[in-house]
């Protein structure tokens, strides 16, 4: 079933066509990993799907719904609820701990519950680091933050910009076997990535070029 | 966790906090001090402009109006002079403005015939005179303070309690032309006899005052005959700039209103308090020396006038300052703000996060800034009016309700430009 669709989606900055009649579907529960070199559109459709931009023509589908003519308002209740975006920079609060940076999610989504959100670290290996600031966090230790951010809601779909894009091969590795984890467990990943090793950790590949679908690829050596 | 983000904000971030804190602290500090100055001013500026005469006369009823009709002034012969009991001076300190006259002196002139045949002329006066007053009140009176511009050149004021009464003040160039020197003895005489006198001191006056001796009242009133008698009165009050309502009770406080009249009355305008002393001295025309009354009320509105632009100018300046800090602020943690769109944050989330920061920054800056403002104030008073000012209770509701202007002023920019911030373009470029 699918859980996202994006139909003849196009978005124009004057003359540039950073998409141009762009179709995918992602399946609930699929890792799919979007890839392409710079300029090719990866992070134009990941603010697409991510409801941050809208498309300048065409339909996008998030659970059935057409949501490419929502207001930003709807949009932000939209990604609030069934989005956890994680990002190549990390962007945490560095004024706030790491289980607050946590808790801003749970705060802006219903109710901040500071044991729920340790255990969100603990499930990415960081409840002991729980009281220190990003400044006191190695990359690998914020973008695991980020990952237990993204989750805390238990959204419908993990949007992720360049995950490991920041990160030491240790830590990449720590971050897939997250994903692998979320995967297990039902979450549908959509991983935008330049790096052929991320990508290959996904169930499917989407390759963008000049804004173009150039092709799929489906991962015949999958692991769960 | 909305605490602890403002609290975060407040605490990790405390640099820039205090910066703007800082800059509302120092508008506020003016504002306090120019609003406490302004409201101060009037009774200050006034103090500071008895120093320059008296601003009310006190003459008898019937030789004022001897000088309206013929357009004269009182010059003794050629008009019959009529006369004020010198008695009757004290009262002056008993109608309803008395705290308002801070000084005042009977005046008496007459020529005198000198040793060498020539006239000049005496006026009779109060120096340092003591007063003790029916209402228990103590104080000296006279033109030691009333006339503190003059000079003394060579001797010494007289001084009432302690000089015997035959002792002068003689005008500069009356004494060049004299030859006289302080502490020489001349004799003057007068319709009613000659006296022995003992010159105290040689003043400068920079005016006609420089021809004529001062003299102690009763030694005048003696050589002339006319004991306990005064000529004039002069009158330094403290009073308030003239209104319409003034001008038209000066004219006939009879036509007014009863609450207007009630409001006149109980105002220290020039008008009223000469109502005031004619109510209190009989058979006396009590009229404002309209130049330095006018003057008064000119300056007065004057130095308000600056002291306000001085006030809105430093609130621009504050928010112009707070705008560029907050700005600032804002601009650096776009990427921040960008964060919590993206994480489901709404705009008004954000804009009440940052004017919850900036409120309470704005609080500290504040009340330290009222209470640098007392500081400068207290400079102000003590270097320009040699005096404290009183802090006004109404000051701090303006201040309050200007902060928050302020503040909300400057922090506009910022808040548009929260309200502006695409998530997109703050946590990835968007054009790829």
């Amino acid at each position: 079933m699918s859980l996202l669709e994006l139909k003849d989606i196009s978005k124009i900055y004057g003359e540039l066509k950073a998409l141009d009649n762009v179709s995918i579907h992602v399946d609930k529960g699929e890792w799919v990993a979007i890839m392409g070199p710079s300029g090719s559109g990866k992070s134009t459709m990941m603010n697409i799907i991510g409801c941050m931009d809208k498309p300048s023509k065409g339909q996008v589908f998030l659970d059935g719904v057409d949501i490419s003519k929502e207001s930003s308002r709807k949009l932000t209740e939209i990604r609030r609820d069934k989005i956890g975006l994680i990002f190549q920079q990390f962007h945490m609060v560095n004024y706030l701990t790491a289980v607050e940076n946590i808790m801003v999610s749970q705060y802006y989504h219903s109710l901040p519950d500071e044991e729920e959100a340790l255990e969100a670290l603990g499930r990415v290996g960081l409840r002991d680091r729980a009281k220190h600031l990003p400044s006191q966090l190695s990359g690998g230790e914020q973008q695991r933050v980020c990952v237990a951010r993204a989750l805390i809601n238990h959204p419908e779909l993990i949007l992720a910009d360049e995950p490991t894009g920041n990160l030491d091969e240790a830590n990449e590795n720590i971050v897939l076997d997250l994903f692998r984890q979320l995967h297990r467990e039902g979450t549908t990943l959509i991983v935008v990535t330049h790096d052929p090793e991320v990508a290959e950790a996904a169930q499917r590949t989407i390759v963008l070029e000049h804004g173009r679908v150039a092709r799929e690829i489906i991962n015949e050596n999958f692991q769960e | 966790m909305f605490i602890r983000m403002i609290r975060g904000a407040l605490v990790r971030q405390r640099g820039k906090m205090f910066l703007i804190a800082f800059t509302i602290a120092l508008g506020a500090s003016l504002a306090t001090a120019m609003l406490n100055v302004m409201l101060d001013v009037g009774d200050k500026v006034n103090q500071e402009l008895k120093t320059y005469g008296a601003n009310i006369t006190v003459k008898p009823n019937s030789s004022t109006l001897l000088s309206s009709l013929y357009d004269v002034e009182d010059e003794g012969e050629q008009i019959e002079t009529a006369y004020l009991n010198e008695e009757d001076v004290s009262k002056l300190k008993t109608i309803f403005w008395a705290y308002n006259i801070v000084d005042f002196a009977p005046f008496m002139k007459m020529a005198v015939t000198l040793e060498d045949g020539n006239e000049a002329e005496a006026v009779g006066t109060w120096f340092n005179h003591h007063l003790d007053l029916t209402t228990g009140e103590s104080l000296d009176a006279g033109v030691v303070s009333l006339r503190s511009w003059w000079e003394v050149t060579d001797g010494s004021w007289i001084d009432e309690q302690n000089d015997p009464v035959n002792t002068i003040m003689v005008g500069r160039m009356l004494a060049v032309r004299q030859g006289w020197n302080a502490g020489q003895t001349v004799t003057l005489t007068g319709p009613r006899g000659s006296e022995e006198v003992t010159i105290a001191g040689i003043y400068d006056a920079g005016g006609d005052e420089d021809e004529q001796i001062y003299a102690p009242l009763d030694l005048v009133q003696k050589l002339n005959g006319l004991d306990g008698k005064v000529e004039s009165i002069e009158v330094s009050a403290i009073t308030t700039p003239d209104n319409d309502l003034a001008k038209r009770a000066a004219q006939n406080p009879a036509a007014l209103s009863a609450a207007d009249y009630e409001t006149w009355y109980c105002t220290a305008y020039v008008s009223a308090i000469c109502y005031q002393i004619q109510e209190a001295i009989p058979d006396a025309v009590a009229s404002a020396v309209r130049q330095v009354a006018e003057s008064e009320g000119s300056i007065l509105d004057k130095t308000q006038l600056l002291m306000i632009l001085i006030t809105i100018l430093s609130l621009i300046g504050a928010a112009l300052g707070i705008s560029n800090l907050v700005t600032a602020s804002v601009m650096e943690r776009a990427q921040e703000f960008g964060l919590m769109k993206a994480i489901g944050a709404k705009d008004y989330s954000i804009t009440g996060l940052v004017m919850i920061e900036i409120l309470i920054t704005a609080l500290v800056g504040g009340v330290a800034g009222y209470f640098m403002g007392f500081g400068f104030a207290q400079l102000i008073g003590h270097s320009v009016f040699g005096s404290a000012i009183e802090m006004k209770v109404m000051v701090i509701p303006i201040v309050v309700v200007l902060i928050a202007l302020v503040t909300a002023a400057g922090s506009l920019p910022a808040i548009r430009m929260i309200l502006r911030l695409r998530p997109a373009e703050v946590l990835h470029g968007s054009k790829t």
